[in-house]
């Protein structure tokens, strides 16, 4: 009986996901794995990105120190002792990669979460509360909107990475850390939030229209007629409802931030050499490319694969959770 | 439709004002000095710098008098890394800056658009995936890989291209090359969605069944509106060419805008910073509302409500 109620909810969620999510709000989630589990493409995604963060934050700790110089071996062939040779520090290459993607990859889940922590709430109060505040807090957004993201991000980033410097000395005297690991740190710390700062806009616009469809639906009704506070029935029941969209947005944002954070740094403006990070090493193997073509092109392989696999993820998760824009 | 221009001017404008409040009040946050980079200038000389670009004034005064000063005089100052008025420099970089901005987006089109409607009309096959995979590699591969590797490959291999600088026609192919490939690798992808949307509609068989050539059905109805999100899309792709050509313009040495903004940054050149800023907050307006117009003549939906929030 019960798995049959559960394939014709199934069958129905094909045509009518609304339906489908208003009687069985779990089965959602199961179905949308279901079908991401047919997309080859998004489940290999995955799978290599996986393996790239296990490399970057797992593996990476067994490597090479990654800004330990060796002026008498630059540019060394790979060999057992450099799997990938060196650079024209005669710093590892391989560790430098693994510790460049740490960077990276941190920077794109951080800042993401700061932009879907701001987009999710902003998106959803406008959504929710409506009327005037509601067209007030979309002109904000669209105004932001047609602003060049760029420019700011790099003025912001101008202005944050300078107290980013006075901090990690703070720190250091202050709280006696490591020098070396503190400065790593907050050379990565104005990135999060000068690119979530920015990153959110979209995102809210899309909570927004969620949330102007769900607050008008029987469980919500439901829930205010038990005598839920608005802010209750807001956050414990309309939010939870838009995280599909918010899912599939995110994912596909993380690339987007690994790619600001490379441009970031490759005009000097992010990540500082010696720290690693994907942006810096390509920048820094863009000098060599005549003579030491690797430089440039493995790191460039690895970030390549990671914006694939991320964009693939993202879409794979699209056509999973939202029914109606899957074509296939 | 005068109206509708009206009010998207209107609202351009507020987005150039809240684009100069962000931009001089972060230029005011950012910390050392704008005349520490040449020698090393006495006090009394720095004050009198600072006296004479009117950076001695209290901060309300200074934030109001430069917009002031761009609507009474149409100056946006000087600048006080180069001694020159930014309008000067803005004047003679912004050819270049519009010229690869324009060739970068043109490639785009020409590239992405086409491949786009391939794609939706070939679904689910070899040439579909293939393309498409491609157009992946557009976005995933960053300008700062594919540059120098075209430098690489195809500047030194063919005569008659220069791995970089400025000057000649040929000169703008590798740089525009570079910068519109991600452009077109998205307009590819949102062609493609778009024409798939529009070609499973009831209208489109009603044009097959009236026995209309499927070529024509395709370029005369399905195109229209299959093109909708990419026409929505050139706007911001404008923009994201003019922040990406920071990017070019290093690797390739074209003398645009983009080097202009980053060393502004990095002298501490608030004016010129100010000015770039400024200038190109106005090139995307104008380029939005350009967008936000075509969009209107070919969606009628849109131009009654006026309002292009979807």
């Amino acid at each position: 009986m019960n798995s049959n109620a559960q394939d014709t909810a199934s069958t129905e969620g094909q045509n009518d996901y609304s339906l489908l999510q208003a009687e069985r709000g779990s089965s959602l989630w199961r179905d949308a794995w279901l079908r991401m589990g047919k997309n080859k493409v998004a489940i290999v995604s995955l799978v290599v990105f996986i393996i790239t963060c296990l490399l970057c934050f797992g593996f990476a700790w067994f490597c090479k120190d990654p800004i330990q110089q060796n002026l008498t071996n630059k540019f060394a062939a790979p060999s057992g002792e450099h799997w990938l040779g060196t650079d024209a520090m005669g710093r590892d290459l391989f560790s430098r990669i693994l510790y460049g993607g740490q960077v990276s990859i941190l920077v794109g889940l951080v800042a993401t979460f700061v932009a879907v922590t701001i987009g999710v709430t902003y998106g959803a109060i406008s959504g929710f509360y409506g009327a005037r505040i509601d067209a007030i807090m979309m002109r904000i957004v669209d105004t932001l909107l047609s602003i060049p993201f760029l420019m700011v991000v790099i003025v912001l980033q101008a202005v944050l990475s300078e107290w980013s410097t006075t901090t990690s000395k703070w720190i250091v005297e202050n709280w006696g850390w490591n020098k070396e690991f503190t400065n790593r740190a907050t050379n990565v710390l104005p990135l999060f939030f000068a690119l979530g700062l920015f990153g959110w806009l979209t995102l809210a616009r899309i909570v927004r229209a969620q949330v102007l469809s769900l607050k008008e639906r029987e469980f919500v009704e439901a829930a205010t007629s038990l005598g839920l506070s608005k802010l209750r029935v807001l956050f414990r029941h309309i939010i939870p409802n838009t995280l599909g969209p918010t899912v599939v947005y995110a994912t596909l944002t993380v690339p987007g931030f690994i790619m600001y954070e490379a441009t970031l740094s490759y005009l000097g403006l992010g990540v500082e050499s010696p720290n690693s990070s994907w942006g810096i090493l390509i920048k820094e193997g863009a000098n060599y490319l005549e003579t030491n073509p690797q430089l440039l092109i493995l790191p460039g392989i690895l970030f390549s694969l990671t914006l694939f696999a991320l964009n693939f993820l993202g879409d794979g998760l699209r056509d999973a959770l939202d029914v109606r824009a899957s074509k296939d | 439709m005068l109206r509708f221009i009206a009010s998207r001017l209107l609202q351009g404008l507020f987005v150039l004002f809240a684009l100069y409040t962000i931009t001089f009040f972060l230029a005011k946050a950012m910390p050392g000095e704008p005349f520490t980079t040449e020698k090393n200038l006495s006090e009394e000389s720095k004050a009198y710098q600072r006296a004479l670009y009117g950076l001695d004034k209290p901060l309300l005064h200074q934030y109001l008098i430069y917009p002031k000063n761009i609507i009474t005089e149409g100056s946006l100052a000087v600048s006080t890394s180069k001694g020159r008025p930014v309008k000067d420099i803005i004047s003679q970089s912004f050819k270049v800056s519009v010229v690869l901005g324009l060739s970068a987006l043109g490639i785009a089109i020409c590239i992405g658009v086409p491949i786009g409607v391939i794609s939706a009309v070939r679904r689910n096959s070899w040439v579909d995936w293939g393309t498409m995979a491609v157009a992946m590699i557009g976005i995933c591969v960053p300008a700062f890989t594919i540059g120098p590797l075209l430098q690489i490959f195809i500047a030194a291999n063919l005569p008659g291209i220069k791995v970089a600088g400025w000057g000649n026609p040929q000169d703008i192919l590798l740089p525009a090359i570079t910068l519109g490939l991600s452009t077109a690798a998205y307009l590819a992808r949102l062609t493609r969605g778009g024409m798939l949307e529009v070609l499973s509609q009831d209208f489109i068989r009603t044009a097959h069944a009236k026995g209309i050539p499927a070529s024509k059905v395709i370029t005369r109805h399905a195109l229209r509106g299959g093109i909708l999100p990419s026409v929505a899309f050139i706007g911001p792709a404008f923009a994201a060419l003019i922040s990406g050509s920071f990017i070019v313009e290093t690797i390739f040495q074209v003398p645009g805008m983009g080097q202009h903004f980053v060393n502004a940054v990095i002298s501490r050149d608030e004016f010129l910073l100010l000015g770039v800023a400024l200038f190109f907050g106005f090139l995307i307006v104008i380029m939005n509302l350009a967008a936000d117009i075509l969009t209107g003549i070919l969606d009628p939906r849109v131009r009654i409500t006026g309002n292009s929030s979807k």
